[in-house]
């Protein structure tokens, strides 16, 4: 069985040279049937798994992941936690995902390493100005706390910002989400895995699904690389490869797939201790707990499968970080990358059936899958248990795409789409 | 990063291009069903392998054009004409 992780047993374990220590989670290996199978391992799919054991003591339940869990797009975001969505439904949904981030670590007994070190758009032009007046407003109408800033206020927060006026990019302001911040992304993976796992949860690695078994057009089951695994129900969570699973189950999306990608400078000593979003250009910056600066921005615009992002990106990216940050203009860039991301036409999930029968989807995030890791799995979960939507997951249909009830966050996506 | 052959002016770095999203798709005819302009407007195949897409050169001669690319290794396959058929 488990440790649970805790000072105390840090303490003792030093009394033994710390040899106490056992695996975190089992890598199991399929059995031939489960009440729930669910299509990927990364964040979303591991915290379904979760929230189904506990919060609906659904415990028969199989993680099958192509790769290894939190390999995709959890392990390749730049770990930003934030709820500062436009519409009432994103910002319920988004700022519940946030809420279960600031309890995480004691409900996984994991330590996620959230830190709140809050967050700052910045406005390059005088309509940047208006449209953030708008944004922080639409914020606090939907209980979500939201400040303006000024200039000055902009450089208390984030001093390492050009804030002279003859800056390529000026500041004239900007507004902050205290509440959000970073999170460590592999350990939300790690955490979810150890806390299913600990619920009775199969987590089954180099395991791809390669067919839907199918009964009078209900989906029964999947054949994998490791055999055929039947389930009552089967739930994906395959981010950009969803269209792949769908297509082998027979329906299409309404989701194109590109590269988004990232890289961190090597590592320095602390200069920004918040997260920086210029809206005007793309670019988001923050620094980790490493000391590596952060930087991501645009995606690559045309379809993509191919986990590594275009010079021509990677060029517009550090450019605009540059004109943000003079001052990090000696660092040697470390390492780069990118996820391939599920693209909707809004800009928001699809949590919940899709047309084959016992079978659902929770996919469409696109470029901001990791902040709402805790809420797709609840949610999921809630849906798969149930039957029903959860209320919070009801206007993320994939319905909304023929009744035009969409909900569209492009614009506070906060990346360019 | 990837060198498009645009069918007017040769091959030009991937920056010169914009990519205007899946070729071939038809139009439902107006009196078609909610379902059929859903699918329309926003389902896409979004295969991982060969995918026909339409490029603008717009920062070169500024026309439209068709490009048979693979998603996954960003090989290009064959560049035509905005109006012909896949190859």
């Amino acid at each position: 069985m488990q440790n649970k992780y805790s000072a105390w047993s840090l303490l003792k374990g030093a009394l033994s040279g710390q040899r106490h220590w056992t695996q975190a989670w089992r890598d199991a290996t399929p059995k031939p049937s489960y009440d729930v199978i669910i299509v990927g391992g990364g964040g979303h799919g591991l915290a379904t798994a979760y929230y189904l054991a506990k919060n609906h003591a659904v415990t028969r339940v199989a993680v099958i992941e192509r790769g290894w869990i939190g390999g995709g797009n959890t392990g390749r975001n730049t770990t930003i936690v934030r709820s500062n969505y436009l519409y009432p439904e994103s910002a319920r949904l988004y700022d519940f995902s946030l809420k279960l981030y600031e309890g995480l670590s004691q409900e996984l007994n994991f330590n996620i390493m959230l830190s709140q070190r809050g967050l700052v758009l910045l406005a390059h032009s005088r309509h940047d100005l208006h449209a953030m007046a708008r944004w922080a407003n639409a914020m606090r109408m939907n209980g979500i706390e939201a400040e303006l800033l000024s200039r000055s206020e902009v450089g208390e927060l984030a001093p390492a910002l050009d804030l002279s006026p003859q800056a390529r990019l000026p500041v004239l302001g900007g507004f902050t989400q205290r509440r959000g911040g970073t999170a460590r992304h592999d350990a939300v993976a790690w955490g979810y895995a150890r806390a299913a796992s600990s619920l009775g949860v199969d987590i089954i690695q180099n395991c791809e699904v390669v067919e839907f078994i199918k009964d009078s057009g209900r989906v029964v089951g999947v054949n994998t690389n490791r055999g055929a695994i039947r389930a009552d129900q089967v739930a994906i969570a395959a981010a950009g490869h969803s269209s792949v699973i769908a297509k082998l189950a027979g329906f299409r999306l309404p989701v194109t797939s590109y590269a988004l990608q990232a890289m961190v400078s090597e590592p320095v000593k602390p200069i920004l201790d918040t997260v920086v979003l210029s809206p005007g250009t793309g670019a988001y910056v923050s620094q980790s707990d490493k000391g590596e600066i952060v930087m991501g921005a645009m995606l690559d615009l045309y379809p993509s499968y191919a986990q590594r992002g275009s010079f021509a990106v990677k060029q517009a990216i550090i450019g605009a970080t540059l004109e943000l940050f003079p001052s990090f203009s000696r660092l040697n860039l470390m390492r780069q990358w990118a996820g391939i991301v599920d693209v909707v036409h809004d800009s928001s999930p699809i949590i919940g059936p899709t047309p084959i029968p016992n079978l659902f989807i929770n996919c469409g995030w696109g470029t901001g899958g990791f902040k709402a890791i805790p809420a797709g799995g609840w949610t999921f979960a809630h849906v798969l248990a149930t039957g029903q939507s959860h209320p919070l997951a009801e206007p993320f249909q994939l319905r909304r795409f023929v009744t035009g009830r969409l909900i569209d966050e492009a614009a506070a996506s906060g990346i360019a789409h | 990063m990837m060198q498009i052959p645009c069918i007017h002016c040769g091959p030009r770095d991937e920056n010169e291009f914009i990519c205007g999203g899946t070729s071939h798709i038809a139009r439902p005819a107006l009196q078609e069903s909610d379902q059929a302009w859903g699918e329309y407007l926003f389902f896409r195949d979004n295969p991982k392998g060969l995918h026909f897409e339409r490029w603008r050169h717009s920062f070169g001669c500024g026309q439209w054009f068709n490009v048979a690319r693979n998603t996954l290794t960003h090989e290009i396959h064959a560049v035509y004409a905005i109006t012909a058929p896949p190859p």
